[in-house]
């Protein structure tokens, strides 16, 4: 077969994309449908499908008088409206101390994306368990300072603390993306601007900001779709708890479907969330032409 | 009064223990604009790095207008500079841009706004003030860049490469523009560029850098017709120096004979120290060669190659016995030659240069009078 023919193969080239389009239609387009489907219906999860009846848009009428519901709502919101900020103020904090050219700069790159690395695996959520124990690390350690301890995951608001700490530490990946856009900013801007006299702190909110906005954007979307999805943490560290104080609605998809078998229930509130967090990605593109600054043309070479 | 805006004494910069910049004096006059010219490598953006404050000498001393400025911040040495790739705000309109530096100084906005539109006035950039640099072109966002910097009135401007990332034409057309903003403005300026033309056009003096050093500074003219060495004979001029191989035959008080494949060529020259039989180079600018008849002249060879400009023909004349490739020879642009023409030529003997093994120069022309 020549060169030119096997380009022009329909079948080779199908071959080729089997591998995407197969997993593409089997593990998001089918569960998509169906799970739409399904919360349209009483589905229970110890029952064949069969049974399930249709019940139109009952699923999502009755989900505001579910308080339970509400709270949850509530318990996410916070929880993202919390993280995303701090998590994006933190990963850009360590990005700009991680990029002052200094000697072995690199090591500390590698050390400080570690906890990225580990951070979303259940086995660190499970330690996370036991540092915010009460008999664990952090109060053996205000024990030690002559504190007393807290009952970190016993009480509603230093449980959530204790989650939320879990995702800022898990800064990595957007400090890497960070560090990446810092390294994008040419040099000579900050040249010209301590010949102007500009400060490195007028510097950075005259210059590094606003030049960094497309990270910034692309970082804020990633972390708001990523929060808005957190089920690990309250998961195995608070169990949603206490008094549903960081039951984030994740969990409580997860707990409809397999621990209540409310196949149907659970399905529309994935629908529900799957939505919020469509308007808020549509929102955040929306708002981008108001702060958001695309450089890519600039190109210094060629004039014209 | 002092009129001395710039002064580098024995300054030196190394990176890393590669020495950059080996030992360079030199000094900037008020109004005077100084050139750094030299091949790439050859330290000249360093050395105007260290004017700006943007890298700090090993060793050594820069005092602008009259200060130690060492080791002093790049904002309080009294010098603007143009960057080679403009280094504009790209978020920021060109009002912005320009105006920068006094918003940074706190400078009302009124008054801001109103040195800005002088300064774009005098660029013609009051059409463009709210646009972003995405949106001009590359001469505009160059006078832009110079904008910037006329608005701080600095001591002294800086031009690192300014005209390096534009095309030819657009190029020739800067060069003039900033020959005549310098001239109106009579503003200090030190200006690197590794091309040449635009050393010989604008300077009023310029500094031959090669390696870390000054091989020769001075007035383009002087440079042109008295370099130092066959470095700075070889870099300055286009077409550039023709460099024939010779050894030296004798001298005596005005005049050195050195002898060629051709024979014996005598030079009218003062003050030259000739060891005889020793290796020489004779330089000969393309227009120091003219055309004669056979029998008469100094050369002879065949024409390999003809540029035809219009206006000036160049020959490359492969000489007779020469090892050497050809030679340029600078014609009128009318002149009746072909390729593969015998062709005989005349020195200017007050025009050729003459260099030792060491490469530097023997002796010069008697009417080449030594400046002071």
């Amino acid at each position: 077969m020549s060169g030119a023919s096997i380009y022009a193969s329909r079948r080779a080239g199908s071959l080729y994309i089997a591998p995407f389009a197969i997993g593409f239609l089997l593990f998001t387009a089918f569960p998509f449908i169906a799970s739409f489907i399904l919360s349209l219906t009483d589905a229970r999860l110890q029952d064949q499908l069969g049974d399930a009846h249709f019940i139109g848009w009952h699923n999502y009428a009755g989900m505001w008088a579910d308080a339970t519901f509400r709270k949850s709502l509530g318990v996410t919101f916070f929880y993202v409206f919390v993280t995303v900020p701090l998590k994006l103020a933190f990963a850009l904090l360590i990005a700009v101390v991680l990029n002052f050219k200094l000697r072995g700069i690199g090591l500390f790159r590698t050390a400080f994306y570690l906890p990225s690395i580990l951070g979303g695996s259940v086995a660190i959520a499970v330690v996370w368990r036991f540092v915010f124990a009460s008999d664990g690390l952090v109060n053996q350690f205000l024990h030690g300072a002559g504190f007393g301890g807290i009952n970190w995951l016993g009480e509603p608001s230093t449980a959530m603390f204790s989650i939320i700490l879990l995702r800022l530490w898990q800064f990595g990946s957007a400090m890497v993306v960070f560090l990446a856009g810092l390294k994008a900013i040419p040099e000579d801007l900050y040249e010209a601007a301590d010949l102007d006299g500009a400060s490195r702190l007028r510097q950075f909110w005259m210059i590094t900001l606003p030049l960094l906005t497309p990270v910034l954007f692309f970082n804020f979307i990633m972390q708001i779709v990523q929060a808005f999805q957190e089920f690990n943490g309250p998961y195995i560290i608070t169990g949603g708890g206490p008094m549903k104080s960081t039951y984030l609605l994740p969990l409580m998809i997860y707990e409809e479907a397999f621990k209540y078998f409310n196949l149907g229930y659970s399905s529309a509130l994935s629908w529900v969330l799957f939505v919020i967090i469509a308007l808020f990605t549509a929102l955040a593109f929306w708002s981008q032409r108001f702060w958001v600054f695309y450089a890519q043309e600039r190109s210094d070479k060629g004039g014209h | 009064m002092n009129t001395s805006r710039v002064i580098l004494d024995q300054v030196t910069k190394s990176f890393s223990g590669h020495d950059v910049i080996k030992g360079v004096s030199l000094e900037v006059k008020k109004g005077e604009l100084v050139v750094f010219v030299g091949p790439s490598g050859c330290g000249k953006s360093t050395l105007l790095r260290l004017i700006a404050g943007l890298e700090t000498p090993t060793s050594g001393r820069i005092e602008i207008a009259g200060e130690n400025v060492t080791y002093a911040h790049p904002s309080k040495r009294g010098v603007a500079m143009v960057f080679q790739s403009y280094a504009l705000y790209p978020h920021m309109t060109v009002e912005d841009n320009i105006g920068f530096a006094l918003r940074i100084k706190g400078m009302p906005r009124a008054e801001i706004k109103l040195k800005v539109r002088a300064v774009a006035e005098t660029l013609q950039l009051g059409h463009l003030l709210h646009r972003l640099p995405k949106a001009l072109s590359g001469g505009q966002r160059q006078r832009v860049a110079i904008g910037r910097a006329m608005v701080r009135e600095p001591d002294v401007f800086l031009f690192d490469e300014p005209l390096s990332n534009l095309d030819a034409s657009l190029r020739g057309q800067m060069r003039v523009e900033i020959a005549g903003l310098h001239a109106r403005l009579g503003a200090t300026s030190v200006y690197v560029t590794h091309d040449q033309v635009e050393a010989m056009t604008l300077a009023d003096k310029i500094v031959v850098l090669n390696g870390g050093r000054i091989e020769q500074a001075g007035p383009p003219m002087e440079l042109y017709r008295r370099p130092a060495n066959l470095f700075v004979a070889t870099f300055i001029g286009s077409p550039g120096m023709n460099i024939l191989p010779v050894t030296l035959a004798g001298a005596d008080r005005d005049q050195v004979t050195v002898n060629t494949t051709q024979g014996p060529i005598t030079l009218p020259r003062v003050n030259a120290r000739v060891v005889a039989g020793a290796e020489a180079s004779l330089g000969l600018r393309p227009e120091s060669l003219s055309l004669t008849t056979a029998g008469q002249g100094q050369l002879s060879g065949y024409v390999n190659l003809i540029e035809r400009l219009g206006g000036e023909t160049f020959a490359y004349v492969a000489l007779k016995g020469f090892e050497a490739p050809p030679i340029i020879v600078r014609l009128d642009g009318e002149v009746d030659l072909r390729v593969h023409d015998e062709v005989h030529l005349a020195i200017d003997g007050q025009r050729a240069h003459l260099f030792g093994a060491d490469g530097l120069a023997l002796g010069h022309a008697p009417d080449t009078k030594e400046r002071d």
